[in-house]
């Protein structure tokens, strides 16, 4: 008696595995069809993408559309760019944030209920409400359209970083800082020495989240750095998409080039790449 | 606890600085610049100008429209698909979870413009790999990009795709986050495993799904990129025109910067009312 619906229990355990399976395999298919589907593109002449037949696997084109796509707008100096821009940004918003992080979760201070109902406010904000006169700012006033500091300066607020370093700092042990202020350790040393070192999965989880938004960041860069020696990578890449005589092969290539270093780093890293979105570090 | 304003602030002072001069200013900068006439030299200000002809314009209507529509269909679709990915990644019984984690998850990684030019061609009319499909299993081709219908279509398909992902990894979180022994007690008293879903897990869920709603919410209301690549600069004849396309249209190929700043306004009003949606139904039970 107790065996057998205890063997019944397990006969449906694997009926529902089974079931899972059916369902999930398909729709993780169909997940993964726009990524191939951009890869097998990449590799194909341009009249084999424009061709009546059903091609799913990958070619050997890859590197004349790369080839194209160099000819059409200097992609790879783009890329340079937008490398550039992305490691200087990660590094000084990572900063920035956890500053501001550490000063919410360790200082009593007036005026600390205005910074955080700021920093929560701003999360739901739009950003087209910021967008016209930060143009304008940008551009007229300050004289940096087409500058690296134009891309990277403004987007370096983000509320969001702060909050996920202020939970990370005040998950510390505080008579760890104590202790060293007692012994009269100065705070930006505690700071940099103690307690920046202690939240470092925290700030790789942070520091991931901020390259990829600033790697794959469109509005700001196609506005203001139009001019084609200063465009990041997808803004030139997004010159391309919509002109007549243009080369889909070499586009698909570009969209490659942007994305596979970023899969590689999301399968090496992805435990903290999902701490990072798991924390809503950033949209 | 004693006052450290001097140390606060120094720690404080650089982000400040950026949120003043970027963020601070220009939301007020916006407003103002929203009453007056700014394609004169100098601006004047006029305050019914730009919002007068907001509430008579139909490219306005014609975008909130559009704006709406997809709000309305692509993101409860997202959210419920989201939703399902993250219980079934959770599921004991799943096995090569890193693969099908990878599959859904991938998506987070690959830009708008990267994404927008594939979807434009697969859903290419004659050599779309998609009609090819269609063709394949004996179905008519379908012209995506010619009318309105499909080529929203093709939007919210494609937000979706990038975008559930996403959400599921949000949800997982949380759903993780539910203690164990609460289904434990539930499979001894015999609730059967979807009566656990409905009662144990989306109650306890529910402030993260609003918290995944709202935020997918503020951002499809400010689509961009989408609309501008894929449907080609909100085609068929603006319509997929979002609210997000008409700002740029009006701000910056139009260069009229009040008319725009009134859109963003009325932007930031809609993002502020699903705000105190959101604090309203997560507020705690009397």
């Amino acid at each position: 008696m107790s065996s057998r619906s205890s063997s019944s229990r397990s006969s449906a355990r694997l009926g529902r595995s089974i079931a899972l399976h059916l369902f999930l395999t398909p729709l993780a298919l169909i997940w993964l069809f726009p990524l191939w589907m951009m890869v097998i593109f990449s590799t194909m002449p341009d009249r084999g993408i424009f061709s009546p037949s059903i091609e799913l696997l990958p070619h050997g084109n890859f590197l004349d559309n790369v080839t194209n796509l160099q000819r059409g707008t200097n992609f790879i100096g783009a890329i340079g760019i937008s490398v550039s821009v992305a490691v200087t940004y990660t590094f000084l918003s990572v900063l920035l944030t956890s500053m501001a992080g550490w000063a919410l979760a360790r200082y009593q201070f007036f005026g600390k209920g205005i910074v955080a109902a700021i920093i929560l406010g701003t999360i739901t904000l739009p950003y087209a409400v910021v967008l016209i006169p930060q143009f304008i700012m940008v551009a007229r006033d300050f004289k940096l359209a087409n500058t690296w500091v134009a891309l990277i300066v403004p987007p370096l607020f983000n509320s969001l970083g702060v909050l996920f370093m202020r939970q990370a700092f005040s998950m510390m042990p505080h008579e760890l800082f104590d202790a060293a202020r007692v012994e009269g350790v100065k705070e930006w040393r505690i700071f940099l020495f103690v307690a920046l070192p202690l939240a470092r999965p925290m700030l790789a989880a942070l520091a991931i989240i901020l390259f990829l938004a600033s790697w794959n960041n469109y509005l700001w860069p196609l506005l203001i750095n139009s001019k084609p020696g200063a465009m990041t990578a997808p803004v030139a890449l997004g010159t391309l998409i919509g002109l007549t005589k243009v080369s889909w092969g070499g586009i698909m290539a570009g969209a490659v080039l942007l994305t596979a270093p970023m899969l590689v780093v999301f399968v090496l890293l992805q435990r903290h790449f999902i701490a990072g979105i798991a924390a809503g570090a950033i949209k | 606890m004693r006052y450290q304003n001097a140390t606060a602030y120094r720690f404080l002072a650089p982000y400040l600085l950026i949120f003043s001069i970027f963020w601070l200013w220009p939301i007020i900068d916006s407003f103002l610049i929203s009453f007056q006439a700014t394609r004169t030299v100098p601006w004047r200000f006029a305050p019914g100008f730009n919002w007068g002809r907001l509430i008579g314009d139909p490219a306005f209507f014609n975008a909130l429209k559009n704006t709406l529509l997809i709000l309305v269909i692509q993101v409860p679709v997202m959210i419920t698909l989201a939703i399902v990915m993250a219980v079934l990644l959770n599921s004991p019984l799943l096995k090569a979870r890193g693969l099908f984690r990878f599959a859904f998850f991938a998506p987070v990684v690959v830009g708008e413009v990267a994404y927008s030019a594939v979807f434009r061609l697969m859903f290419n009319l004659d050599y779309g790999i998609i009609n090819k499909l269609l063709n394949s299993v004996g179905l008519p081709s379908i012209d995506w990009f010619s009318n309105v219908t499909p080529a929203m279509a093709v939007i919210m398909i494609a937000v979706t795709w990038r975008w559930a992902g996403y959400n599921a990894i949000i949800l997982l979180a949380g759903l993780q986050s539910i203690p164990q022994d609460v289904y434990e007690a539930a499979t001894l008293d015999r609730v059967s495993k979807v009566k656990q879903f409905f009662y144990i897990t989306l109650p306890l869920l529910k402030p993260i799904i609003v918290f995944c709603a709202v935020l997918s919410i503020i951002g499809t209301m400010q689509l961009f990129t989408e609309p501008f690549l894929i449907t080609e600069r909100g085609g068929p004849g603006g319509g997929t025109e979002t609210l997000g396309l008409l700002l740029y249209r009006q701000g910056f190929r139009s260069l009229n910067f009040g008319y725009a700043s009134a859109i963003a306004y009325t932007m930031a009003g809609l993002a502020i009312a699903i705000s105190l949606v959101q604090l309203w139904l997560t507020r705690e039970p009397k």
